[in-house]
């Protein structure tokens, strides 16, 4: 064991051991067997899925709050602060990556499956011989015209409206981490109820969307390659923006309850900086998904 | 190299003796242990190019391990006890650099002269259109109307079941005979079509170095031209299910007249003709996996199938029994596959058709459905009238069915 | 304020040491249990994919089929690699990464104790739900580790736990990657300098990057599979508009980098323990540093090397193959290298330095069938032979496999306090050097003469070729249970040895992880020790 003795500032804070990792991903594993077993519509019925859901929310609230305490209890060196930006950047590295998957896909179909299919390049016989008559054109549902006929939703209508929504939540969010470094703590408050009303708009607004694309536009998952497309690409982002508004309201709770201080308070800018990254791939998308 | 080395000498001494007396069995021009050359001008400078790199990777083999090699016998601490201590020298590390670089150059150009001979497919003097189906070959030679699928030869179908206690090395090129071979002339640039009706496959023949995918709803095109007459053997390359190992390619090669005469022999009726021919006789030996074919079940099928080729279906209805001892061979050949002999099949992906509800129910449906296929199942119009209408009566009156007969001319109804 | 807290708080916690029974390996955030529970998981993941491998060889053995359907040998075929790749290899590198990167940069546990837990226990349950498939009707995955679109569509079942199964590796190795590169970059002890810490934190450093960019991407991936089989899109359909080749395009840009995954740790492994027992500095450290950086780079734009087949455009294929011919370049670097710190040396042989030797030849030899397959018009030939599955045999089991064990024995004394037999380690090498060779090296010529992957049974000619590998094949496995024995014996004391053994092991060997007791006690460097140049596995400071 380490001398007790010399305590130098980068002694490390080493958590006591956890049966919340564990639980977790009991919890997780419940929903999975769950919704494999809907999918696959086997017998056993919904109730893993809510269980498992139940028990891992339940988990990672008290894993957080575990968290908080420690944090608000100062067990926390620079070190440790250090560690969770480290941490925190990576994790956002990795859905962004997540994310490239899809946008590859989307890329790929647009410039080189459909084009091929339309008879292009090297391929021009796969279109005579297999597709005859289809013409690549851009949004399609592909040869069989699966899904049958089909509008998109323009760019500059709703879509415009929630870009715009966004981007003043990425302002409004930075003023409010402005105000609570000049410890000015009412409006910060204020300033973080504001982001997620913002964000609730949004998601009120894609909602609709959905709605307005699956009864009038006939614009479905099952919309050959384009449906595919575009509901999993802004279906993704719509869930990173509930996640996001719901960190939101957690950390304006903290906020309230006093948390927090003008120099420390990574809890707040962890959260600030996935909701620039929702905001980030938001933009991507309203350029290449609606837009282009 | 020392393992390298010292393992070639262990494989020659036990193995490579007998796999050269093999080897002619599949491809006649590799020596069992190596590429084959081939008989196209591709597929010699493909070996080339294959000889080539592996002599670069012999001789960078011999220097580095013999470095190593010396070392471990000379620098142990027995010999050596007191290490150097040097531990950098940049214009070490710049020259082993430079030199595996223009190594790769010397490997580099040629192959990429090789692959884009491979890839220009102009003015090709035939075309022929490869489909995949799980798990047999379709070809179609394009503007001949002459098309027919190519199944895994019956005798090596029966050998290969499980535990069919058939001594394999007995059956003649075991698992790479069919028994319609693609043919094709010498001297021809003939260019290949493939795709896939399912999922992918890949149509592979060694000696004339052509391996491409078929990939459902695209064509890629590649092409060959073979310079001796000769029977050419490959396989299906890409995993494709469960007998992905069971659908063989052989390409028949003949100078340019005898295919003239083969090709005008396939035309008109008599593909038809062929084809229930070939469906007929596999099953025969297939029935009978222990190999004693009797007479019986060899001749029964040929017969109904030459008597449906006097194209006439409404004329004299086969009997139910006629119909079943056919419809057992003719399900044993096409559908045992998926739905398994005793018709249980293998649920989930291939439902059983003990009760099932497509085999009790109204039969025009079952036939439309054999005929157009569904999901996973593909279409078989390309049978003839009356081995459809013997093979449905069989699923309809076997297992503890009982649905009634179905007879060629109501499947001639539905086509 | 923030300061005395830490102290209390910290010293009630190291005190208590662990708990008892199962809930200390269920609570646990030390990086040394949780680097046992992975290496243990490892191992019992190698031997059932072992188990499995055995399976196939069996029927392989001679032509006909003997003892299994079809249907379940590719069951076996996909399962073996799957469970082999993401259940053996990489835990098994994660376990390592847990139990030396804190003791070789001088910190007290990895950066976030309690995900590195989570991280663990994701996996045996992802494995569970993984070998459940083999239970259920309609059988495993069957269609292949790379999965591809349409035949993986057809799995019964087992289709979602397969996926999900996926998912949840996916979460592990993040977070496992997001943990390690925080700790490196976060926690070194003062005076380890990024270009003197010891070449295995390096390479995993650089693995953990390749881990974060494409296990996401995989996880895509296998999303859309999920959703083109049960909600309708059409992203592998041409029908819809899709490319079932586009699959293959997103799997092998995850799948390339994932090989890399599976060599870049073993690499900074044998680039530890030759300096060791040559008694002499790692020749080049600085180049070996960049040699594993443009490796990592390059293994993002190789990936079609893997799909030469599937009819790309000209140019793409031959991007692709000069792009992948490029990888022999820093690779020759390490290799040359290692032999430049043998020279002139004063070797000696313990196990360790065995399999890393045994390692060298037999990794190069894989790495020369790389190339050859690299080459596109000579590939078209390869392609789904079994000189394929030669190629990355050689270079995932002599390669990957044959480093853990060297790192095992070599560590094995730090962690138990106990040295294991010498004879045994030496024997159990033999064994398993001659035996991998009679498994994969007959297979280069099996391939070579036409024999194509992911068959039960073969044409007549190839007898030869799989008699002499099924008879490795069950060689080697056997082998194996010396190394467990020699293992747990080590753990458990098992031949009474008791001896209290130096820090320093081997006598050669530098870095921080020799200079607390063996065992190591179960906190080490709660207060950071100063590296000294005499400890610095980097380039001496001299050369600067
Ligand atoms: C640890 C895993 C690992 C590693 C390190 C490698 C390393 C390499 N691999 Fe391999 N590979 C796999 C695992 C790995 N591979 C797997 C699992 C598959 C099959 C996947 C599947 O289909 O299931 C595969 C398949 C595979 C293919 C596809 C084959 C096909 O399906 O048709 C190709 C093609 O280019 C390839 C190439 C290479 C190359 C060029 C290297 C290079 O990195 C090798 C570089 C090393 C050297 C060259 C030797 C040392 C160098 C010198 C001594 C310097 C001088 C040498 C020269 C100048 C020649 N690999
Ligand atoms: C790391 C990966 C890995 C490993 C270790 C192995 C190990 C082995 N593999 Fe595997 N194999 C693959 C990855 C691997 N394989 C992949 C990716 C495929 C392609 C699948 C596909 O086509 O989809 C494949 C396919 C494959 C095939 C082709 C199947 C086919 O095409 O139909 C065959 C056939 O012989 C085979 C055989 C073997 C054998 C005999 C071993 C033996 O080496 C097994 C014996 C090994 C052990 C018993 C483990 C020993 C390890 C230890 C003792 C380490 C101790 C651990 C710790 C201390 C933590 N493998
Ligand atoms: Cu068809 Cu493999
Ligand atoms: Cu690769």
């Amino acid at each position: 064991m380490g001398s007790p003795a010399a305590h130098n500032t980068d002694r490390y804070y080493v958590p006591a051991p956890s049966a919340w990792p564990f639980a977790l991903t009991v919890g997780l594993v419940a929903v999975v067997i769950g919704v494999s077993g809907y999918l696959e519509n086997a017998e056993i019925g919904a109730w893993p899925i809510w269980l498992g859901a139940a028990l891992s929310i339940y988990i990672i609230f008290r894993w957080f709050q575990g968290i908080a305490r420690e944090s608000e209890g100062g067990l926390y060196g620079a070190q440790v602060d250090r560690t969770y930006r480290w941490a925190m950047c990576w994790f956002i590295f990795s859905e962004v990556m997540f994310f490239a998957a899809f946008f590859g896909a989307l890329y790929y179909a647009r410039l080189l499956s459909l084009p091929w299919l339309g008879g292009e390049g090297s391929k021009l016989v796969t279109n005579i011989t297999l597709w005859p008559g289809f013409e690549a054109t851009w949004p399609s549902n592909g040869p069989a015209n699966l899904g049958g006929e089909f509008q998109t939703i323009p760019a500059f209508d709703v879509p415009l409206v929630n870009t715009l929504i966004l981007l003043t939540s990425g302002f409004t969010i930075t003023m409010a981490h402005h105000a609570l470094k000049e410890a000015r703590r009412g409006p910060c408050i204020a300033w973080m109820w504001a982001t997620v009303a913002l964000g609730a708009l949004f998601l009120f607004f894609q909602a609709e969307e959905y709605i307005h694309a699956y009864t009038d536009l006939n614009l479905t998952l099952g919309s050959g390659i384009y449906g595919s497309t575009f509901f999993m690409l802004t279906g993704f982002h719509g869930l990173h923006v509930t996640l996001g508004t719901i960190m939101l309201i957690v950390i304006t709770l903290r906020l309230m309850k006093g948390h927090f201080k003008p120099e420390s308070h990574f809890g707040f800018e962890g959260v600030a900086w996935y909701w620039h990254f929702v905001d980030v791939v938001w933009i991507g998308l309203f350029i290449v998904v609606y837009w282009l | 190299m020392s393992m390298k080395g010292w393992l070639a000498r262990l494989a020659a001494g036990s193995g490579l003796m007998l796999a050269a007396l093999a080897a002619p069995a599949y491809t006649d021009t590799s020596k069992g242990y190596n590429l084959p050359t081939g008989v196209t001008e591709i597929s010699r400078e493909v070996f080339a190019l294959h000889m080539w790199i592996f002599w670069v990777c012999v001789v960078i083999g011999v220097i580095v391990f013999g470095a190593m090699i010396w070392s471990i016998i000379f620098h142990r601490r027995s010999k050596n006890p007191k290490p150097a201590d040097f531990h950098e020298s940049t214009t070490v590390e710049i020259v082993w650099t430079a030199i595996p670089f223009v190594i790769l150059i010397a490997i580099a150009v040629p192959a990429a002269a090789t692959l884009i001979k491979m890839e220009d497919v102009r003015d090709a003097d035939m075309s022929i259109k490869i489909t995949g189906y799980q798990w047999k070959w379709h070809y179609d030679y394009l503007g001949e109307d002459v098309s027919f699928f190519s199944t895994l030869s019956a005798q090596s179908n029966a050998a290969r079941q499980l535990k069919s206690g058939v001594d394999v090395t007995a059956v003649p090129n075991y698992l790479v005979d069919v028994d319609r071979p693609l043919v094709v002339p010498v001297g021809k640039k003939i260019r290949f079509l493939i795709t896939s009706n399912d999922v992918i496959h890949a149509w592979w023949v060694p000696e004339i170095a052509v391996k491409k995918d078929a990939i459902p709803g695209y064509i890629n095109e590649i092409w060959t031209r073979i310079e001796q007459p000769g029977t050419y053997r490959g396989v299906c390359a890409e995993l494709c299910g469960r007998d992905h190992g069971y659908m063989p390619i052989v390409v028949e090669a003949l100078p340019q007249d005898e295919y003239e005469a083969w090709l005008t022999r396939q035309k008109g009726g008599e593909a038809v003709n062929q084809t229930s021919a070939i469906v007929a006789a596999p099953i025969a030996v297939a029935a009978a996996p222990a190999q004693t074919a009797t007479d019986a079940t060899v001749d029964a099928p040929i017969e109904v199938a030459a008597g449906d080729a006097a194209a006439k279906p409404a004329g004299q209805a086969p009997t139910k029994d006629a119909l079943m001892q056919k419809g057992e061979s003719v399900y044993k050949a096409n559908c045992a596959a998926c739905h398994q002999a005793n018709g249980t099949g293998l649920p989930p992906n291939f439902p059983s058709l003990v009760g099932s509800a497509v085999v009790k129910g109204d039969a025009a449906a079952q036939i439309l459905q054999v005929l157009k296929g569904k999901n996973l199942m593909p279409p078989f119009g390309h049978l003839s009238d009356a081995d459809l209408a013997a093979v449905i009566t069989y699923t309809r009156n076997s297992w503890g069915n009982d649905a009634g007969v179905v007879q060629p001319a109501d499947v001639a109804a539905q086509r | 304020m923030a300061h005395a807290h830490a102290h209390d708080a910290h010293g009630h916690d190291d005190h208590h040491g662990p708990e008892k029974g199962i809930m200390r390996w269920i609570k646990t955030t030390n990086h040394k249990d949780l680097g046992t529970l992975y290496l243990f998981f490892a191992f019992t993941m190698f031997f059932i994919g072992g188990l499995m491998s055995l399976v196939i060889r069996a029927e392989l053995f001679v032509p006909g089929l003997q003892f299994v359907q079809p249907e379940f040998f590719n069951q076996m075929t996909t399962m073996h690699a799957l469970v082999m790749i993401f259940g053996g290899v990489m835990p098994a590198f994660v376990g390592l990464a847990n139990w030396m990167v804190p003791m070789m940069i001088g910190c007290s546990d990895l950066a976030l104790p309690r995900v590195n837990n989570w991280g663990f226990w994701i996996l045996p349950f992802a494995f569970g739900l993984l070998l459940s498939t083999l239970f259920m009707d309609g059988g495993a995955p069957a269609g292949g580790w790379t999965m591809y679109p349409p035949l993986v569509l057809q799995t019964g079942n087992a289709f979602p736990f397969l996926i999900f199964a996926v998912h949840l590796m996916g979460i592990s190795s993040i977070t496992g990657a997001i943990n390690v590169v925080v700790t490196i970059l976060n926690m070194r002890a003062p005076g380890m300098t990024l270009l003197k810490m010891p070449l295995f934190v390096w390479t995993w450093l650089i693995t953990a990057y390749l881990l974060i960019a494409v296990m996401p991407v995989l996880a895509g991936a296998v999303t859309m599979l999920l959703t083109d089989k049960y909600f309708g899109t059409s992203f592998f359909t041409a029908a819809g508009g899709g490319d079932p080749v586009m699959f293959q395009h997103i799997f092998w840009f995850f799948g390339h980098p994932e090989v890399y995954i599976m060599i870049l740790p073993a690499f900074g492994i044998v680039s530890t323990i030759i300096p060791t027992f040559a008694r002499k500095h790692l020749f080049g450290y600085d180049s070996m540093v960049y040699a594993t950086a443009s490796i990592a780079f390059l293994s993002f734009i190789v990936w079609a090397h893997h799909m030469f087949t599937v009819g790309m455009p000209l140019a793409g294929e031959l991007f692709f193959m000069f792009a992948t011919m490029l990888i022999a370049v820093p690779t020759g670097v390490k290799v040359f290298n290692w032999v430049a710190t043998m020279w002139r040396g004063s070797m000696t042989f313990e196990t360790p330095m065995l399999f890393a030797l045994g390692f060298v030849f037999l990794f190069t030899i894989g790495g020369f069938s790389g190339l050859m397959l690299a080459i596109t018009p000579v590939d078209f030939q390869y392609h789904d032979t079994y000189f394929v599955v030669a190629h990355f045999h050689y270079v995932l089991v002599p390669g990957a496999v044959f480093s853990i064990i060297a790192a095992v024995y070599y560590w094995i004394p730090k962690w138990t306090g106990r040295m294991y037999s010498e004879f045994w380690g030496k024997v159990h090498f033999w064994l398993s050097a001659i035996f991998i060779n009679l498994t994969f090296f007959p297979q280069h010529f099996a391939g070579l003469a036409g024999m194509q992957r992911r068959v039960p049974d073969y044409a007549v000619q190839f007898t030869d070729w799989n008699v002499m590998s099924t008879i490795g094949a069950f060689g080697f496995f056997v082998a194996q249970f010396i190394f467990i024995i020699n293992m747990l014996g080590c753990c458990y004391g098992w031949f009474g040895r008791k001896q209290n053994l130096p820090d320093r092991v081997w006598e050669g060997a530098r870095g921080l992880e020799w200079t607390v007791p063996s065992p190591a006690p179960y906190h080490t460097f709660e207060d950071p020790p100063q590296l000294t140049e005499a400890e610095s596995t980097g380039a001496p400071a001299k050369a600067h």
